[in-house]
């Protein structure tokens, strides 16, 4: 009895989460432009996706920055939490609550602050998104690494360095190998706040610059495009394998059992 | 080993990446501001295959959307369309740069007409390029609403349709409406006359289905509204999806616009704009772009190519006597404006 | 000397930070706190009492609120249920409900467009079945509606990985000690799962009171949020010291229920690891 109870409750959550995403995948293919109603079946918005440059370039860019801006964002972030990790308890203390700041902060006034910045200094661009990017995704790095830091063993790199190891050879072979899974899931984190952006993106983007959030958004706010659906189906299917393949990678089952 | 060789070697290409991206400063591009919905996207790509200029199109929403961003000064655009009174104020604010017409050699497909009108805000046509106009008027179903009531302004305040009104999400236009109704000048500053126009908005309120600009069209083509207040191209272009859609300018009235490109003084690519405008008065590509946008176009060849029942069509031409019967949008002072927006704003905001 | 050495590691992080974090924030302060022709000024940060903006912000307050609660009340029993699901496919369940925050986030918006208008998906199948319309697009509820939906899984995800930590052994004593399925609740799994809750609650109550992007394309411009005042001052009124302003107050009342929340959390509730 309780059992079916909790099936029952678990499925209607599931419609809930589901059921706008099927919607827009049924859209998709559908043969009528503006009207909710099934005009039959078609392909024309899958092509004239592929056909829109606007949205492609959307696509591109959206790729590159997330990409870049995790990557970046991981190297700095990892860099820092070895050196937040040296520190002395008060400067951890500081670093760790400036840190912070931009994680907790409103979407909308870390966009907004930084738009101030650009505007007084230089033009926004694309280089502008990416180091608004790198900055909000800097601390879901450092937060990652810096509990694999803690629970790596000092005693070993110690041990390493009095026989003779240099400190960078020593690292290399004892504290990178057991930061490494942070670091990953680090970037990933990164990488996926980086693509659901919207607010900030917003705010610091240049002329003709788009990630996929803001040119939804423009469109969105132009009327209905169907052509919308078809990438939402594209892309909740690469989520999809994605995330498949992320999660269910033998290596990550290992990685979950320990 | 390998993963990690791999990752610092992505790592590095992409930081190459990003120095790249910093330092380049692009000689071959045209940055634009336009209204959205306002160009065909192909004629956009052509132009790019054609001269091999890339453009760096950006949309806005409402004018003062337009003025905040061209003002915000964080982008240099080359070339920028916008309607009359917004045009007026950057004028007079110097932000216009005069235009070199003899660059822009198919100006001569153009109309006289629309210079003329112009003249209200470019006194001696220097500054600023027609692209379309119209009117504001309401598209409403033929099969929602009585068709007899729809020649005045007073059916959006009809109880009888609470909840299917669609009103413009524009602070001048939305104002327009309420204006006309009074028999106000549109371009009132008396704060007693304005306090009066909201306060009929404020009662407006809870009939209304949305405040909309561009999705007005496509939610009038569904019919998820009865009515919406909309620019007179818009209603053209739904007419053409949905039968059961008319437009009507009401008696009391309207606003007649005309949006024009102009350079401003952040130009920096000004030979492109010059071959975009030139572009833009082609005969093939301003054809192809009127059958998107769908409003008056002052390009007499396009005009004349059209069928003549199309060149008869009094939602997409207005007739004269319509537009004789209409106002023209004039530019506000600043502290104008700010009671305008704080008015707007508060009718937003009430209950 | 030696860690001194590795403590420099974090110098291009401290400078990133000085300029990209600490210089910004800065900024809006200084916007914040002066006229347009760069005076000192508290008319900013006071214009939170006119009418226009207080009700926007005593709105947001409640649709956060409300959004929050009503995520909390329909994640905990997924967490549950799913941390009790002792099989093979655990993995993959969490997985299922964690999924749909990888989808865009402007397109989940999008989906509930099209399902919530007038002659949307939702109203059509109502129709069928003879039942009156929905006419909730437009309105504060569409807006509570699409934000559940969007922030859901933030609180199913730390509400699960905080009971997921749970020794099984710690519940198994209780019982075998004599206490009832009721009391195993209110005595181990809630204080345990304190924690998450906490994470969950601000991971969905601050975007949601700060959001504007929902509010716009699902409130038809009716819905005024503090988010909206702000963006628009910044987007459509060119006053950008009065959405500083404005977005000071904002930054105060997040920080406020923050630390309201890390109070009750037992001190270590609010960090996200």
């Amino acid at each position: 009895m309780r059992k079916s109870i909790e099936r029952i409750y678990l499925f209607i959550i599931f419609l809930f989460l589901y059921l706008p995403i099927m919607v827009l995948i049924v859209l998709s293919f559908n043969n009528s432009k503006a009207k909710v109603v099934w005009g039959g079946f078609t392909l024309r918005w899958y092509r004239e996706l592929f056909t829109n440059r606007a949205i492609l370039e959307a696509f591109s860019t959206t790729i590159f920055v997330s990409l870049a801006s995790a990557l970046l964002a991981t190297l700095l972030g990892t860099l820092a939490a070895l050196g937040i990790d040296a520190m002395k308890k008060s400067g951890r203390a500081i670093m760790l609550g400036a840190t912070n700041i931009p994680l907790l902060n409103a979407d909308i006034v870390t966009g907004i602050s930084m738009m101030l910045l650009f505007v007084r200094f230089t033009r926004l661009g694309l280089s502008t998104v990416l180091i608004a990017h790198i900055t909000f995704n800097i601390p879901y790095v450092i937060l990652n690494v810096l509990p694999k830091l803690k629970q790596s063993s000092r005693t070993t790199y110690e041990a390493a360095l009095d026989l003779g190891a240099t400190p960078l050879y020593a690292f290399y072979k004892i504290t990178w190998p057991q930061i490494l899974p942070g670091v990953l899931s680090g970037f990933l984190m990164a990488m996926t706040m980086s693509l659901d952006d919207f607010s900030v993106t917003y705010f610091t983007k240049g002329a003709g610059i788009n990630t996929l959030s803001t040119m939804i958004y423009t469109e969105m706010r132009k009327g209905i495009r169907p052509e919308m659906y078809a990438l939402s189906t594209i892309l909740f299917l690469i989520a999809l394998i994605l995330l498949l393949f992320i999660n269910f990678r033998p290596a990550a089952r290992k990685e979950a059992q320990d | 080993m390998k993963k990690t060789l791999l990752i610092l070697l992505s790592m590095l290409s992409v930081s190459a990446l990003f120095a790249g991206c910093m330092g380049k400063d692009s000689p071959n591009t045209l940055t634009v501001l336009n209204y959205g919905k306002y160009i065909e996207p192909k004629v956009l790509d052509m132009f790019e295959d054609e001269t091999g200029i890339k453009v760096e199109y950006e949309e806005y929403i409402t004018p003062e959307n337009m003025y905040t961003k061209y003002k915000a000064g964080a982008i240099d655009y080359d070339l920028i369309c916008t309607s009359d009174y917004m045009i007026e104020k950057l004028i007079n604010e110097g932000e216009v740069l005069e235009m070199n017409y003899d660059n822009i050699p198919l100006v001569k497909n153009l109309d006289q007409t629309y210079f003329d009108f112009s003249r209200s805000f470019d006194e001696k046509n220097k500054y600023t390029l027609p692209y379309f106009f119209g009117t504001v008027g309401i598209l409403y179903n033929k099969e929602m609403i009585d068709e007899s009531k729809v020649d005045s302004w007073d059916i959006l305040w009809d109880e009888a349709y609470a909840g299917k009104i669609i009103m413009a999400d524009s602070v001048r236009d939305s104002f327009m409406v309420a204006q006309k109704r009074l028999g106000y000048s549109l371009n009132t500053t008396d704060d007693e006359k304005l306090r009066e126009a909201q306060k009929l908005l404020i009662a407006q309120k809870p009939l209304i289905y949305s405040y909309l600009v561009d999705e007005a069209q496509d939610e009038m083509i569904a019919e998820n509204a009865a009515m919406a207040v909309v620019y007179s191209g818009e209603a053209g272009l739904a007419l053409e999806y949905n039968d059961k859609l008319a437009f009507s300018v009401p008696k009391e009235g309207s606003n007649m616009w005309i949006d024009c490109w102009f350079m401003p003084k952040s130009a920096k690519h000004k030979e492109n704009a010059e071959k975009f405008l030139n572009f833009l008065c082609r005969e093939d590509i301003a054809s192809l772009n009127f059958d998107y946008v769908y409003y008056a176009t002052p390009n007499t060849k396009v005009k004349d190519s059209l069928d003549p029942e199309l060149q008869k069509n009094p939602t997409i031409f207005p007739p004269k006597e319509v537009l004789d019967n209409c106002e023209v949008l004039k530019s506000l002072d600043d502290e104008a404006t700010m009671r305008y927006n704080l008015y707007w704003k508060e009718i937003k905001s009430a209950d | 000397m030696r860690n001194l050495k590795r403590q420099l590691l974090a110098g291009p992080y401290i400078l990133w930070m000085a300029g990209f974090i600490l210089l910004p924030t800065v900024m809006i302060l200084y916007y914040a706190f002066t006229t347009t022709s760069g005076n000192f000024s508290l008319l900013n940060i006071s214009s939170i009492a006119f009418s226009v903006h207080l009700k926007s912000l005593v709105l947001s307050l409640q649709l956060a609120f409300i959004c929050t609660v009503i995520c909390l009340v329909l994640s905990y029993p997924v967490a549950m249920i799913l941390n009790n699901i002792k099989s093979k496919s655990q993995g993959l369940l969490v997985f299922i409900f964690i999924l749909p925050m990888w989808m865009n986030f402007m397109l989940r918006i999008l989906a509930w467009r099209m399902l919530l208008s007038n002659n949307g998906v939702i109203n059509s199948l109502l129709g069928t079945l003879g039942l009156p319309g929905l006419d909730i697009l437009n309105t504060p509820k569409a807006v509570v509606f699409c934000m559940v939906y969007d922030f859901l899984p933030f609180m199913i995800l730390p509400i699960y990985n905080a009971m997921a930590r749970i020794q099984p052994d710690i519940i198994e004593a209780a019982k075998d000690l004599g206490a009832g399925r009721i009391t195993v609740f209110f005595k181990i799994i809630l204080p345990l799962t304190m924690s998450g809750v906490i994470s969950g609650i601000i991971m969905v109550f601050v975007p949601a009171l700060t959001s504007f992007a929902i509010s716009d394309l699902l409130g038809g411009g009716k819905v005024l949020l503090i988010g909206n005042v702000i963006e628009q001052a910044f987007m459509q009124e060119y006053n950008w010291n009065l959405g500083s302003g404005l977005s000071v107050v904002l930054m105060v009342f997040v920080i406020a229920s923050m630390a309201l929340m890390n109070s009750h959390g037992d001190g270590e509730g609010g960090s996200f690891t």
